[in-house]
């Protein structure tokens, strides 16, 4: 049941990944001379040669795209020009620093939004709802970026309990992890709690209550298992938010990701890498919106069914 | 029994769009109102702090930057900028998207298919990193950036469209009109459009914030306009580089965009309940 859903999902995949490439392909070489955006003023007509033949710019543009297309079915984006190495090497080496800041910093957002949106529901419409829901509006006009510097200058300069930048170890982690998490709390905390409220009027519930179950049991057996799915759904269109939302963390603590290593190459004109980066994300993105479908129908079997 | 709420639509409105209107008077009147030009240097007074501290240098209220300019001066250009970039671009996106909704809405068919698949396609792709591809393609100035902005988020406009029109086109009203030999045209001005309205103008409100939020972050990471602009992000930026000897340069211009966001988010919310009380209640 669950099996042939998955293989129509990865057929998919390709796709999806396909409109990704041609975005990237658009955007990259279509928008403008690729020469002008690739290769500064001091460009050499050497680099201007090499470039042409690296792009195959001499060629018609579906051709262009074509051979695009397969170099990136092997895998091959080219060597990078400001690291030793192919693009795709340089970027699979930052991809754990990325995948383990996004995933803590998921981890932390869905565990408390999670709580913090039940505890609204719950206390609906009093002080702690009150209190909870005005911080999570606030922080959803919180530039992260801000709040990133707002943490290095109490945690990091002031109190110097944690480090301001670097990798490795657990602490320093911390501070981007929550900088992150910050940037998805709120709608966590927002949808949970509006999923909770939805799910209170429901006919099984207000029955389990009549029943003579208490408020509590009410809640564990018969509102938060339903409450999963919309949260997950939800979590799946905020995979995106998160793998956005690690560029400018990653650029604020200097983290050693495939986020700040996109930034960086936009600036050294790092085509190849550019592009490798770019696909990473794209492809990180879809790969968990699958996971979190599967997922799905493998908790509600009304899905399956559907 | 309806329990009242703590804060009303009423007062979320006002508050929201207090701080909104005094920004847009402080982007209007930003020659009147700033007390230095904002790309005046001073370098003998480089990276003083303001009012609260006794170094302070006279005539500068919040202190100075790198350069000696005059922080509040150059915050309250600022406000033109982010506030310029953010209404245009959302403009720009609720045109393409509502048109793009309406046209699929009603023309149904292969038409729908397309236009929502790629709407689906494009909310699967970040939006600030196709917004950071097409400055680094295109260049960063102040049309591009609404340019890029605006194109970034049509899709979310196009989806609240499409599904209010679809269902709109079932009700007896629009068939009758359609009956008649009304146009999609006719149809559209005459009976979509109105409906649409309230709905559309909350979307706004609310993407007017995330437009604000996303120009800062471009101009946090460089992508924005070229340094020497007073903008937001720009003033942020900097701040953060001197986070230890300046922190007023960054908390400064970060309390600034908290502050409009914040009021767009308010007054968006407030309308939100507005036009739709039954939301209100939950």
């Amino acid at each position: 049941m669950i099996l042939p859903y998955i293989l129509r999902r990865l057929v998919f995949l390709p796709l999806t990944l396909l409109l990704v490439a041609l975005a990237t392909f658009v955007v990259l070489r279509l928008t403008g001379n690729p020469v002008d955006i690739f290769l500064d003023i001091n460009r050499t007509p050497e680099q201007v040669e090499a470039l042409t033949r690296r792009l195959h710019l001499d060629l018609p543009i579906p051709a262009q795209f074509l051979i695009f297309l397969r170099d990136l079915l092997h895998g091959d984006f080219g060597e990078s020009l400001q690291f030793s190495g192919s693009a795709v090497d340089v970027v699979m080496q930052r991809a754990g620093a990325t995948l383990q800041l996004a995933g803590t910093a998921l981890g932390l957002a869905v565990v408390l939004g999670v709580s913090g949106g039940i505890a609204c529901a719950v206390w609906r419409d009093r002080a702690a709802d009150a209190i909870i829901s005005s911080i999570a509006v606030a922080g959803q006009s919180m530039p992260s970026f801000w709040l990133g510097m707002l943490l290095i200058e109490f945690f990091a300069l002031q109190m110097r309990w944690l480090p301001t930048s670097g990798y490795g170890e657990l602490r320093h982690l911390v501070l981007p992890a929550i900088t992150l998490a910050t940037i998805l709390l709120p709608n966590f905390v927002l949808i949970t709690r509006t999923s909770i409220i939805e799910l209170m009027s429901e006919q099984f519930v207000v029955t389990g209550r009549s029943k003579g179950m208490s408020h509590g049991r009410v809640l564990l057996t018969h509102i938060l298992p339903n409450a999963v799915n919309p949260v997950l759904s939800f979590l799946g269109i905020q995979i995106g938010t998160l793998m956005a939302g690690s560029i400018v963390t990653e650029t604020i603590y200097a983290w050693p990701g495939v986020g700040r290593l996109l930034i960086n190459s936009i600036f050294h004109r790092d085509v190849p890498v550019v592009e490798a980066a770019v696909f990473f994300i794209a492809t990180t993105i879809a790969l968990s919106n699958l996971a979190v479908d599967v997922l799905q129908m493998l908790i509600d079997p009304r899905i399956r069914r559907a | 029994m309806k329990k009242k709420r703590l804060f009303g639509k009423r007062v979320k409105i006002a508050v929201g769009g207090t701080l909104l209107t005094v920004a847009v008077l402080c982007a209007i009147f930003a020659p009147l109102i700033a007390p230095w030009d904002p790309d005046q240097q001073d370098l003998m007074a480089r990276l003083k702090p303001g009012f609260w501290s006794d170094k302070a240098v006279a005539g500068h209220i919040l202190g100075t930057d790198n350069y000696g300019r005059d922080l509040l001066s150059r915050l309250i250009y600022g406000s033109r900028l982010s506030i310029l970039v953010g209404v245009s671009s959302m403009l720009l996106s609720a045109l393409i998207g509502s048109t793009a909704g309406v046209i699929a809405g009603l023309k149904g068919g292969m038409t729908e298919q397309t236009i929502m698949r790629f709407a689906d396609a494009q909310m699967a792709f970040p939006d600030i990193l196709l917004a950071i591809l097409m400055v680094a393609a295109l260049g960063g100035n102040a049309l591009n950036l609404i340019l890029v902005l605006g194109i970034s988020r049509w899709m979310v406009y196009a989806r609240v469209v499409f599904g209010l029109t679809r269902s709109l086109k079932q009700r007896p009203f629009v068939e009758a009109a359609t009956l008649y030999g009304g146009g999609d045209f006719y149809v559209m001005r005459r009976h979509i459009i109105p409906q649409v309205a309230p709905v559309l103008i909350v979307v706004a409100t609310l993407q007017v914030a995330q437009m604000i939020l996303q120009e800062t972050a471009l101009s946090f990471l460089g992508l924005g306009l070229p340094p020497p602009a007073a903008t937001w992000g720009n003033i942020l930026a900097e701040g953060n580089t001197r986070l230890f000897i300046a922190p007023w340069i960054a908390n400064f211009a970060g309390l600034s965009i908290i502050a409009l966001v914040w009021g767009v988010n308010m007054l968006g919310n407030g309308l939100r309940e507005h036009y739709d009380p039954k939301l209100a209640e939950r």
